[in-house]
C-alpha cells in the first residue's frame, strides 16, 4: 500500500482513539452529572432548600448545612481573598529576581499541593487549640482560608500579569509614586479578573470536607449558628454523613442525592460564574 | 471591590435577620457514639420540641470521641455504647473530671449477615473466631462454602471495643475487617455480599415499618456450643441476659449534671424518652438495677 | 518635608505587601514545624523502625499496641499508582485531542466542562464510588462488594484527570509551532508529527503534569474514606479492602485523647504524607523548570 496511505489509516486510527479517550472523560462526568441531577432533582423542593432536617434527619431539608457553608466560605474570603491580591501584589509589582522571591514562589506551589487533612491537622492545633477558637465556624474558616490562599494568590498574579506595563509606565512618567501607580493604573483594571480567580479558589474550599472534619462541622444542630464561635452543619460534612453515618441509609439516599445536587449546583454555579466573567473580561480588554 | 463588600455586607443581614432570637442560654453539647447518634438526636428534637428554650447539639464521632470530649471538656454528655475503660477513668480523674454514668437504653448487639447465608446461629466464641480471623471460610462453622467477609468500625467506636472485649477475648481483630464508617454502612455492605457477617446495634436491623431490613438475616448467638441461641430482638431474652451480647448504653456526665442536662436525662429516662428508645428498635432501662443506679446519679 | 512623609508612607505600603508575601513561607515552614514538633514526642514510646517497617496498625489494641504504618504506605501508593496508571494515558490522550485534533470551536468548549471535572467536590466523587462505581465492580469482579483499591484507583484517577490533562495540553501547545512545521514540511502526517515531534518536545511538562496529578491522588482524603473499605490489612490485590495514610489519619484523629502517644503518631503520619507530597512537588517543579528554561 503507498505509504501516504498508510500513514492516513495510521493517522485515523490514532485520532480516532484521542476522540476515544475525550469521549471517554465525557462519558464519566456525564454519567455523574446525571445520576446525580436524576436521583437529587427528586428530593429537591422549597422545603427542602429552606427547612432544616426533621425526625432524625429522614425528613426536612438541608438549610441549617446551606447557611453552614455560606458563612465559613465566607470567612475563608475574608481570609484568603485580601491577603491572597496583597500577596499577588508584592509578587508582581515589588519583588525583584532574588532567592527571596524564589523561595515564596516555591512555597505557594507546594502549599498548593499539601493534603488538606494535613491542613486540618495545622488548623487544629494553631486555630483549635493555641488561639483557642475551639471547634467554630471561625476556626474551620481559617483553616479552609490557608487552604485557598495558593490559589488566590496564583489567580491574582495572573490578573496583574494582564495589565500593560504601559499603564505603569505611564503614571511613573507623570510621577506618581509605585503605591500610586499601583493604586489608580493597575488595581482598578486588575481586581475584576483577581475576584475572578479568587471565586474559583473559594468554590473549592466550599467543597471541602477534610479541613472541617475536626474543626467546626457537627452532625446535627438544632439551631442556625449565632456567631463565629458557634459550630455548623455543612453541605459536604452532611452529604459525608448521610452517606455513610445516618441510621436508615437506604431511606435517606434520596436526601443524600439531593444534598449532593445542591453542592454540585452552588460549586458549579461559582465556576460557571467566574468563568462567564473572565470570558467577558478578556474581550473587553480586546 | 466595593460591589463584593456591599454583597457581602448583605449576605450579613440577611443571615441576621433570619437567626431566630435565641436565648441567651449555652446549648449543651452531646457527643459520642454513632450507635446512640441517630436515638440521641431523635431523642433531643423530641425533647426541644416540648420544652421551650431548651437547646442541644448532638455530634457523633465514635463512643471514643465522646469519652474523649468530656475529659478535655469540649463535651457535656459523652454518649457510649461501651463502659469507659480504667485508662480513660485515669485520665478523666487526672484532669479533675469526676465522670458520672446514666444508662438510658439496653442493646442487643446483633450479629447480622446476608440472607442468603444459611446458618441461623452461632455461639460467642464461632463470632470471636471469626471476627480474630482465625476461621476464613462459612463451611467452618457449618455454613455453606463461601470465604468469610468481615465487616466492623472503626477503633472510635464503643461497638468495637464491647466486641473486642467480650467476644474476641481481648484479642486483635482480624486485619482484613473492613472497618467502616458508621453501623449503616456496614448494614448496606452486608445487604450486598453474600460471604459478609457484620455486627450492629439492635436500633439497625430494622427498617421504618419495624420489620427486620430486606436482605439482611439476624444470627441467634448462644453461650455455650449446644446452647439455645437467642435473637437480639427479643426483649425478655436480652433483659433476663440470656442473650449473651445484650449491652447498656450510657451517657455520661461530668459530676452531679447541671439543672438542664438533668432535666433533660431525666427525661430521656422517664416514659416518654423510653417510649422513643423503644420506637427505635432499642431496649428500655426496666425497672432493675440500671433505673436504681440513675436514680443514686441524679442526686 | 512632604517628601520624606511620602517616602515613609511608600515604605510602609511596601513592608506591608512584603510581609504578605512572605506569608505563604511562613505557612509552609509553620505546618512542617507543628508537623514536626507534634510527632517527635510519639517517638519516645515507638521505635523509628518499627513505625516505618511494621505492617500492622493497632494503637487500641488490647493485646499490644501497633503503629506500623507500611500497610498505611503501600496502601496509598497503590491506590495512586492504579489512578495514575487509568489517568495517564487516558489524560495525555484528551490533552492531545484538545491541542491537535478537536476545531478550535469545540476546544473552546470543551476546555471549560474539563474544568468542570476537577470542580466536583470530593465528598461528591466519593458519594458516587459508593453508590454507582461500587456496584459496578462488585458485578464485574463478582467480589460481593465494591469497596476495595480498585474503587480509588478509579475515583482518583477521575480528580486527577483535569490536572493532568490541562496541564499537558498548555505544554503541548507550547511547543514552537517552527517544530510542527519542520516536520509537516519533510512529509509527516499530523499523527506523525504528534506522535514523534510534539509528545517528546512537550515531554518534561507532562512529566510535571503526571507528578502533579499524583500528588493531588496521594493527598486526597475523603474519596478514599469512603469507598476502600479502611481495612488495616496489608494489600495483596486491588480487590482488596485497603487504608491509605490520609483515611487513617481522618478515622482516628477525632476520638484520639489529647497529648498521647497515638495523637503523635497521628500527626507522624501526617509529617510523612507531607513530606512525601512535598518531594514530588518539588520534583514536579524542577522538571518544569527546566523545561520552561529550554523554551528560552
Amino acid at each position: 500500500m503507498k505509504t501516504s496511505t498508510r500513514k492516513g489509516i495510521v493517522q485515523a486510527i490514532g485520532f480516532f482513539a484521542l476522540r476515544a479517550a475525550m469521549g471517554l472523560v465525557l462519558a464519566v462526568l456525564l454519567l455523574f452529572l446525571y445520576d446525580i441531577g436524576k436521583k437529587g432533582g427528586g428530593a429537591i423542593s422549597w422545603e427542602f432548600l429552606s427547612q432544616a432536617p426533621r425526625r432524625g434527619m429522614t425528613e426536612g431539608g438541608i438549610f441549617p448545612a446551606i447557611v453552614g457553608t455560606f458563612l465559613v466560605t465566607l470567612i475563608t474570603a475574608v481570609l484568603a481573598v485580601p491577603l491572597g491580591m496583597s500577596a499577588a501584589i508584592y509578587l508582581h509589582e515589588y519583588a525583584k529576581q532574588s532567592r527571596l522571591t524564589r523561595l515564596i514562589r516555591l512555597s505557594i506551589r507546594n502549599l498548593s499541593g499539601v493534603p488538606s487533612i494535613v491542613y486540618g491537622l495545622f488548623g487544629v492545633i494553631l486555630f483549635v487549640n493555641v488561639m483557642r477558637f475551639g471547634t467554630s465556624i471561625l476556626s474551620a474558616g481559617l483553616t479552609l482560608g490557608l487552604m485557598t490562599l495558593p490559589w488566590t494568590i496564583t489567580a491574582s498574579e495572573e490578573a496583574l500579569k494582564t495589565i500593560p506595563n504601559s499603564y505603569r509606565e505611564g503614571a511613573m512618567a507623570l510621577g506618581a509614586t509605585k503605591w500610586q501607580t499601583i493604586r489608580t493604573n493597575v488595581l482598578p483594571y486588575a481586581v475584576p479578573g483577581m475576584l475572578t480567580g479568587t471565586v474559583l479558589g473559594l468554590a473549592r474550599a466550599a467543597g471541602e470536607t477534610a479541613p472541617i472534619l475536626f474543626t467546626g462541622a457537627a452532625f446535627y444542630l438544632p439551631f442556625l449558628p449565632k456567631s463565629l464561635g458557634d459550630q455548623f452543619m455543612a453541605l459536604p460534612y452532611h452529604l459525608y454523613i448521610m452517606a455513610t453515618q445516618h441510621h436508615a441509609i437506604q431511606q435517606v439516599r434520596p436526601l443524600a442525592y439531593g444534598t449532593a445536587l445542591v453542592l454540585i449546583v452552588l460549586v458549579l454555579g461559582m465556576n460557571m460564574t467566574a468563568v462567564v466573567l473572565r470570558y467577558r473580561l478578556r474581550r473587553k480588554q480586546r | 471591590m466595593k460591589k463584593i463588600a456591599i454583597i457581602a455586607l448583605a449576605a450579613l443581614a440577611l443571615f441576621g435577620s433570619i437567626l431566630p432570637a435565641a436565648p441567651a442560654r449555652k446549648m449543651i453539647q452531646v457527643k459520642g457514639s454513632d450507635t446512640m447518634v441517630n436515638l440521641v438526636q431523635i431523642l433531643a428534637e423530641e425533647y426541644m420540641g416540648k420544652t421551650p428554650g431548651a437547646a442541644i447539639a448532638v455530634l457523633g464521632g465514635g463512643s471514643g470521641t465522646g469519652i474523649t470530649g468530656l475529659i478535655n471538656q469540649t463535651c457535656d454528655v459523652a454518649n457510649s455504647s461501651r463502659e469507659w475503660k480504667p485508662k480513660e477513668i485515669d485520665q478523666a480523674w487526672e484532669k479533675g473530671i469526676s465522670p458520672r454514668f446514666f444508662v438510658v437504653a439496653v442493646d442487643g448487639l446483633s450479629v447480622v449477615v446476608n440472607e442468603k447465608n444459611p446458618l441461623e446461629q452461632l455461639t460467642v466464641a464461632q463470632v470471636g473466631a471469626l471476627y480474630r480471623g482465625d476461621v476464613k471460610s462459612w463451611k467452618a462453622v457449618g455454613g455453606f462454602d463461601k470465604a468469610v467477609s468481615l465487616y466492623g468500625r472503626q477503633s472510635n467506636s464503643g461497638t468495637y471495643v464491647f466486641m473486642q472485649e467480650f467476644v474476641l477475648g481481648n484479642k486483635n481483630y482480624s486485619a482484613d475487617m473492613k472497618e467502616m464508617n458508621g453501623n449503616a454502612q456496614i448494614i448496606e455492605g452486608i445487604l450486598q455480599d453474600e460471604g459478609a457477617v457484620g455486627y450492629v446495634g439492635v436500633g439497625y436491623v430494622h427498617d421504618q415499618s419495624g420489620k427486620i431490613r430486606k436482605g439482611l438475616k439476624v444470627l441467634k448467638v448462644s453461650k455455650e456450643p449446644d446452647g439455645t441461641g437467642f435473637l437480639p430482638t427479643d426483649k425478655a431474652a436480652v433483659d433476663s441476659g440470656a442473650y449473651p451480647l445484650s449491652r447498656p448504653l450510657y451517657m455520661a456526665t461530668n459530676g452531679k449534671p447541671k439543672a438542664d442536662v438533668a432535666q433533660f436525662l431525666a427525661w430521656i429516662v422517664g416514659p416518654e424518652g423510653q417510649s422513643i428508645v423503644e420506637r427505635e428498635g432499642f431496649f428500655t432501662v426496666g425497672e432493675g438495677k440500671y433505673r436504681a443506679a440513675n436514680d443514686k446519679n441524679f442526686k | 518635608m512632604k517628601k520624606r512623609r511620602r517616602d515613609l508612607k511608600e515604605a510602609a505600603i511596601r513592608a506591608f505587601f512584603f510581609t504578605c508575601g512572605v506569608l505563604a513561607v511562613l505557612v509552609l515552614v509553620g505546618i512542617f514545624l507543628t508537623l514536626v514538633t507534634t510527632a517527635v514526642p510519639a517517638f519516645r514510646e515507638i521505635k523509628l523502625s518499627e513505625f516505618l517497617f511494621s505492617k500492622a496498625w493497632d494503637p487500641t489494641s488490647p493485646e499490644k499496641a501497633e503503629y506500623g504504618i507500611l500497610s498505611m504506605v503501600v496502601s496509598t501508593l497503590m491506590v495512586t499508582g492504579g489512578a495514575l496508571l487509568l489517568a495517564v494515558p487516558i489524560g495525555i490522550a484528551v490533552a492531545a485531542y484538545l491541542s491537535d485534533v478537536a476545531h478550535w470551536r469545540v476546544r473552546e468548549v470543551l476546555k471549560p466542562v474539563v474544568e468542570v471535572l476537577a470542580a466536583v467536590p470530593s465528598v461528591v466523587v466519593g458519594f458516587l464510588g459508593i453508590v454507582l462505581i461500587g456496584p459496578i465492580l462488585a458485578k464485574i469482579f463478582h467480589t460481593g462488594n465494591g469497596l476495595n483499591a480498585a474503587n480509588g484507583s478509579i475515583l482518583l484517577a477521575i480528580m486527577a484527570l483535569p490536572t493532568i490533562i490541562s496541564i499537558s495540553e498548555d505544554s503541548l501547545n507550547a511547543v514552537p509551532t517552527a517544530y510542527n512545521e519542520a516536520s509537516l514540511a519533510l512529509g509527516a502526517s499530523r499523527w506523525q508529527t504528534l506522535l514523534r515531534v510534539k509528545l517528546p518536545a512537550g515531554l518534561s511538562g507532562i512529566i510535571a503534569a503526571t507528578m502533579l496529578g499524583m500528588g493531588r491522588a496521594i493527598g486526597e482524603t475523603m474519596t478514599v474514606l469512603m469507598v476502600t473499605g479502611n481495612a488495616r490489612a496489608f494489600p495483596h490485590g486491588f480487590l482488596d479492602s485497603v487504608r491509605t495514610m490520609t483515611s487513617g489519619i481522618a478515622i482516628e484523629l477525632g476520638e484520639v485523647p489529647y497529648y498521647t502517644t497515638h495523637y503523635y503518631a497521628l500527626f507522624a503520619i501526617g509529617l510523612v504524607l507531607f513530606v512525601i507530597t512535598f518531594a514530588v512537588n518539588l520534583v514536579a517543579d524542577v522538571v518544569l523548570r527546566k523545561y520552561q528554561e529550554r523554551e528560552q
